[in-house]
C-alpha cells in the first residue's frame, strides 16, 4: 500500500487537513477523518447523490473522487449549510415545510444539489427543476415535496410569497 | 391538489393536533445532516468486516483457502462457515413463533445456492483492507446448473434446491374441489381466464443494511446498532441464536434509511458479523454496499397468477379461480411468501359470491424474497388487469364493469367469500371519488380525438382495500409508556420501528391531544430495547393503529391521575375539571384551575397532596391490540398514460388517488406515504427490474442497470381523502403505508394497456420498458407511425 498523503483543504469554511491513504474516497475521508457523517453513501458508484458535496461552488459527488484529488479545494458538506445551530437555510426549511423527506437519508444529498441548482438558476421552471434534481434519488417521498421545495424557495428568495 | 370529503363524526371532540398539518419533529437533524444512522457509529477499536461471496447460482465448494487473507497486515480474522455456522443455536424470528420454517445459514458451507451468497468473512482493521483479504480467499466451485424460474423449479425432474428437501415447494395450498363452483363456471355466460406474471423488482431503501455489534465479555453484554424496522425483533433472534438470556443483550436502530420491508429481519450476513465479533471480543461493524444490496439483500415480488372469472351476461362475477406462483428464492425471509393472504384478499372490492384458490411458492437457485410493501400485492395487480380484460373481452368500459361488481356502502357489513367483514369502508365511493378527480368521461373522449390524430392515450384504474393495521400472532400489538417528568413535560418510551413514518411527529399528535398539552411538550422515543417496550416493529401498515392506540390508551391513563390529583388539589370533581394547553381548570369557572406542572411536582415531591392511598408519580403503561385483526382501509388509483408510438416511451400525464385511512393524523405525511408508495410502483412496472440470466446470474447490481424512478419521470399526484373512521380503535384510524404500492401497478399497467389495446396489443407481463411495447404492437401486426 502506498504511503498515507497529507491532505490540506477547506471544508465548511475551516482549515482542515487530513492523512489518508491515496486511494480512498472523499466522501470515506469527510466521514472517517472529519467525522462529517451528514454525507451519506446510497451506492458508491456514482447515481444515487446522497454524497454530493460542494467543491469550490460545483455539485459534486464525493464517493467518485478520491480525497487527495480535493487537495487545496473548498468543500462544503451539508453540515456547512446551516447559518447557525439549531437554524436552517432556507432550503433545509422548505425542505421540512413541504415534507420533503421521510427517512431522510437521501436529504443531505437532494440540500446540497438543490443549494447548487439555485445558484446556478435562481428561477428554474418545472422541466429545469426536474432536471436538476435527476441526479439525485429518493426512494420514500416520490420526489413531490422536494419540488415543491425548490420551488418555495426559488419563490422566498425572489420575495414571492410561497 | 388536495379534495376531501367530510364524511360524519370523522373526528372525535377535542382533537387539536390530529388531523392537522403538523410538521414533523424528525427534520431538523436530518436536513442538517445530523442524523445517527448505522454506519454513523463509532466505537473505539472497531474492526470492518467484508464478505466474499459466491459468483455462481450452484455449485460445489471445492477450494476455499483462506490462508493468504489471514496474512495480511491489517487484517484480524477470517471466517468460513465451517469456523460460524456452529455457533448459531436456533435461527427463527418471533413472527415464526419456532424454529424449523425455512433453511437458513450464516455462510455458505459445503456448496453454494444462489450468486451472492456469503462463502467468507473477512475482518480488518479497515473497510479497505477487508476487502483487500477477499481477493486472496483462493475458492474453486464446481458449478452445478441452477434453478431459474418458476417452470423449472416445478419441472417433474427438477434438482431441489436444498438438497434433502423432497421438492422445490417452499409452501402450497392446494386446489380444492368445488362442484358449486364448477356449475357456476359451467353456466356462467362469459368465462374469461388470463395468466399475469410480476417480475422481480425490490425494495431498494436508500440506505443499504448494516450492523455494529459490541460484545462486552466484562459485562456479559451483546449491544447491537443495526438498520432495521424492528429493535425487538432483532433482540429476540439474537438471544435465540447465540443462546445468550434477552436480558444481556441490547438493540439499539438510530436513523434509518428506508426498510420497505427488507429490513423486517436479520439476513445471515448481520448475524454472522455479530458471531464474528463475539468471538473476537472486539466491536465490529458491517455496511452492506449498494452491489451486495441489490444481489444478495433479497429481492421481492416474482409472481405469475392465472385468473378465471365466471360472469352472467350483465357483466356481474358469479365466481372466480385464480392459481398462484411464487418464486421465494434459496433462503426466503419469515413472512415472505405471500400465498396465504393472496388467497383470502383476492376478491379485494368485488362483490364475488364464490372462489377458488391455490398456490406454491418454489424455491430457485436466486437470492431469497423478502416481504416487500404490500407483500401479497400480486392480488390487487392481477385482479385489476383481470377486470380491465374482462372489460375488453365483453365490451364494456372497465369502469362500468367496476360499478357493477363494487362493494357499495349499502352492502356493509360485507364478508367476502374468503370470510373477510369488510366494514366501514368507502370502496365505491372512492371509486368514483378518483374517477371524477381525473375527469373519466372528458378523458375517453379526449382519449378518441388522440387516436385520431395516432397519439397513444391510456386510462387506468387501480381499486383495493388494504389489511391494515395487521394484528395477529407477534404482531398483536404495541406498547407504550408514557410519562410527564417533575417538570411537567411529556416523554413517551415507544414500542414501535419507525423508519421513515413520521411516528415521532403522529404519535405526539395522538398523545398531545389526550393530555391536553402542546404538541411541542411531547417527545417519542424509540427503538432501543433497553428502554423501549417490545414490539415487532414497523410492517403491515400498522403503526397509525396500533401504535397510536397504545399512545393513547397510556396518556389517557396518565391524564386520569393528573385529574384526579387536579380534583384533589383544587377540592373540586374530577367529572368538573377539563385540560386545556397544560392548564386544568373547573369548567365555568376559569380561576379555579392548576397546571400539569404543578400536577406534575405533586405527583413527585409532594406525597401529602396525593389522594390517598394514591401510587406516586405519573407514568402510565399500555399494550394496545385493536378489535380486529384487520383493519380495512380502501383506495382507487386512476391515471392518465401517453405512449410514444415511435419509442415504446410510456409518460404519466395524470395520477391521481383517492384514499380513506379514516380519520387523518396528519394529512401531509398520509400524502407522503401515498406519494413514495405510487412512485414505488410506478417504478416497478416501467423501470425496476432484477434480472438473471438462464445460469443463475444476476444482471442488475449497480443503480447503472437497476433503474429507479427519479424526479424527471414522475407525475404529479393528486390526492382525495375520504375520512370513514374505523371502529377497530378509539382514534378511527387507518393504515394505509403499503396501499400506494399495490394500488399504483395495475392502474398504471391497465393505462398503458388501454393505450394500445385497440392495436390489440396485449401486456400481461412487466416491465412495460419501450422494447417490451413496441414488441407486444409488433406481435399485433399493427402499423408504427
Amino acid at each position: 500500500m502506498a504511503d498515507p498523503v497529507t491532505v490540506a483543504l477547506t471544508v465548511n469554511g475551516s482549515p482542515r487537513w487530513m492523512t489518508v491513504e491515496a486511494r480512498k474516497t472523499l466522501a470515506d475521508a469527510l466521514r472517517e477523518d472529519l467525522a462529517l457523517t451528514g454525507t451519506h453513501l446510497g451506492c458508491e458508484h456514482g447515481v444515487c447523490g446522497a454524497c454530493t458535496v460542494l467543491l469550490d461552488g460545483d455539485a459534486v459527488r464525493s464517493c467518485l473522487m478520491f480525497a487527495v484529488q480535493a487537495d487545496g479545494a473548498d468543500v462544503v458538506t451539508v453540515e456547512g449549510l446551516a447559518p447557525a445551530d439549531g437554524q436552517l437555510s432556507d432550503v433545509q426549511q422548505a425542505m421540512h415545510a413541504c415534507h420533503g423527506l421521510q427517512c431522510g437519508f437521501c436529504t443531505p444529498g437532494f440540500i446540497v444539489s438543490i443549494t447548487a441548482l439555485l445558484e446556478r438558476d435562481p428561477d428554474p421552471d418545472d422541466e429545469a427543476i426536474r432536471d436538476g434534481l435527476s441526479g439525485n434519488l429518493c426512494r420514500c417521498t416520490g420526489y413531490q415535496g422536494i419540488i415543491e421545495a425548490v420551488k418555495v424557495t426559488a419563490a422566498g428568495r425572489q420575495g414571492q410569497p410561497s | 391538489m388536495t379534495a376531501t370529503e367530510e364524511r360524519p363524526a370523522a373526528t372525535p371532540a377535542g382533537n387539536r393536533f390530529v388531523g392537522q398539518r403538523v410538521q414533523r419533529r424528525e427534520d431538523a437533524r436530518l436536513v442538517t445532516g445530523h442524523g445517527t444512522y448505522v454506519d454513523d457509529v463509532v466505537v473505539p477499536g472497531m474492526l470492518h468486516v467484508a464478505f466474499l461471496r459466491s459468483d455462481l447460482a450452484c455449485g460445489t465448494i471445492t477450494t476455499l483457502d483462506v490462508t493468504a487473507a489471514r496474512e495480511l497486515p491489517g487484517v484480524v480474522a477470517v471466517f468460513t462457515g465451517a469456523d460460524l455456522n456452529g455457533d448459531v443455536h436456533e435461527a427463527w424470528v418471533d413472527f415464526e413463533g419456532g424454529a424449523g420454517g425455512r433453511p437458513f445459514r450464516c455462510l455458505a458451507e459445503g456448496d453454494v445456492r444462489f450468486a451472492g451468497e456469503a462463502v467468507a468473512l473477512v475482518v480488518a482493521e479497515s473497510r479497505y483492507l477487508a476487502e483487500d483479504a477477499c481477493d486472496l480467499i483462493e475458492l474453486d466451485i464446481e458449478p452445478i446448473d441452477a434453478i431459474v424460474g418458476h417452470d423449472a423449479a416445478l419441472a417433474a425432474d427438477a434438482r431441489p434446491v436444498h438438497p434433502g428437501h423432497e421438492s422445490n415447494v417452499h409452501g402450497a395450498i392446494p386446489a380444492t374441489p368445488d362442484p358449486e363452483l364448477d356449475a357456476i363456471f359451467e353456466a356462467a355466460a362469459h368465462v374469461v381466464t388470463e395468466t399475469f406474471d410480476q417480475h422481480r423488482y425490490l425494495c431498494v431503501p436508500m440506505e443499504c443494511r448494516g450492523v455494529v455489534s459490541i460484545w462486552d465479555g466484562f459485562r456479559n453484554e451483546l449491544v447491537v446498532h443495526t438498520s432495521t424496522q424492528g429493535a425487538h425483533g432483532v433482540r429476540g433472534f439474537l438471544s435465540r441464536a447465540l443462546g445468550l438470556p434477552e436480558n444481556r443483550v441490547r438493540v439499539v436502530m438510530g436513523d434509518v434509511g428506508g426498510g420497505f420491508g427488507q429490513k423486517m429481519f436479520m439476513i445471515p450476513e448481520e448475524l454472522a458479523v455479530v458471531l464474528a465479533g463475539k468471538r473476537l471480543g472486539r466491536p465490529v461493524k458491517w455496511i452492506e454496499d449498494r452491489r451486495e444490496n441489490l444481489m444478495a439483500g433479497q429481492h421481492a415480488r416474482n409472481d405469475r397468477m392465472t385468473m378465471s372469472l365466471a360472469l352472467d351476461a350483465d357483466g356481474h362475477i358469479l365466481g372466480a379461480r385464480a392459481e398462484l406462483v411464487e418464486d421465494v428464492g434459496a433462503f426466503p425471509a419469515a413472512g415472505s411468501s405471500a400465498i396465504g393472504f393472496v388467497g383470502i384478499l383476492y376478491t379485494g372490492p368485488y362483490k364475488i359470491p364464490r372462489i377458488g384458490f391455490s398456490a406454491r411458492g418454489v424455491y430457485t437457485n436466486t437470492c431469497g424474497r423478502c416481504s416487500y410493501r404490500g407483500p401479497w400485492m400480486m392480488e390487487t395487480t392481477a385482479r385489476e388487469q383481470m377486470m380491465d380484460t374482462v372489460a375488453r373481452q365483453l365490451g364494456i368500459d372497465p369502469l362500468e364493469l367496476r360499478r357493477r361488481n363494487v362493494v357499495e356502502e349499502s352492502d356493509l357489513p360485507f364478508t367476502t367469500a374468503a370470510g373477510m367483514v369488510y366494514d366501514n369502508v368507502s370502496i365505491a365511493a372512492s371509486l368514483e371519488q378518483a374517477v371524477e378527480m381525473i375527469g373519466y368521461d372528458a378523458l375517453r373522449a379526449e382519449q378518441a380525438a388522440a387516436r385520431a390524430e395516432g397519439r397513444l392515450l391510456g386510462i387506468g384504474l387501480g381499486l383495493y382495500v388494504e389489511p391494515s393495521g395487521l394484528a395477529m400472532g407477534n404482531m398483536a400489538s404495541e406498547g407504550a409508556m408514557v410519562s410527564i417528568g417533575v417538570n411537567g413535560q411529556v416523554q413517551a418510551l415507544m414500542s414501535s420501528g419507525n423508519h421513515g413514518q413520521s411516528l415521532e411527529t403522529t404519535v405526539a399528535q395522538v398523545i398531545a391531544d389526550r393530555l391536553g398539552v402542546d404538541v411541542d411538550d411531547v417527545t417519542v422515543i424509540q427503538g432501543d430495547t433497553a428502554s423501549a417496550p417490545f414490539g415487532p416493529g414497523t410492517g403491515g401498515s400498522r403503526s397509525a393503529v396500533i401504535l397510536s392506540g397504545a399512545a393513547d390508551s397510556a396518556a389517557d391513563r396518565v391524564r386520569t391521575k393528573i385529574l384526579e390529583i387536579a380534583a384533589h388539589h383544587l377540592e373540586a370533581a374530577v367529572e368538573d375539571l377539563e385540560i386545556e394547553a397544560g392548564r386544568i381548570a373547573v369548567v365555568g369557572t376559569p380561576a379555579k384551575a392548576t397546571s400539569i406542572t404543578e400536577v406534575a411536582r405533586i405527583a413527585y415531591l409532594n406525597p401529602a397532596g396525593l389522594p390517598r392511598g394514591m401510587e406516586m408519580g405519573l407514568e402510565e403503561k399500555a399494550r394496545y391490540t385493536p378489535k380486529a385483526p384487520f383493519t380495512w382501509s380502501n383506495s382507487c388509483h386512476a391515471c392518465l398514460a401517453e405512449v410514444d408510438p415511435r419509442t415504446g416511451e410510456v409518460t404519466l400525464l395524470r395520477y391521481v388517488v383517492s384514499e380513506d385511512c379514516g380519520v387523518m393524523i396528519n394529512p401531509d405525511i398520509v400524502e407522503g406515504q401515498i406519494a413514495g408508495g405510487v412512485v414505488q410502483g410506478i417504478g416497478g412496472v416501467l423501470y425496476e427490474h432484477m434480472v438473471y440470466d438462464e445460469s443463475g446470474n444476476p444482471q442488475s447490481t449497480t443503480f447503472v442497470d437497476y433503474l429507479l424512478p427519479t424526479a424527471a419521470e414522475v407525475p404529479i399526484i393528486e390526492y382525495g381523502h375520504i375520512e370513514t373512521p374505523a371502529a377497530t380503535n378509539p382514534g378511527g384510524f387507518k393504515g394505509m403505508g403499503e396501499g400506494g404500492a399495490i394500488g399504483s401497478p395495475p392502474a398504471v399497467i391497465n393505462a398503458v394497456a388501454d393505450a394500445v389495446a385497440h392495436l390489440g396489443a396485449r401486456l400481461t407481463a412487466q416491465p412495460l420498458t419501450p422494447m417490451a411495447i413496441l414488441a407486444a404492437i409488433d406481435e399485433a401486426g399493427a402499423h408504427r407511425t
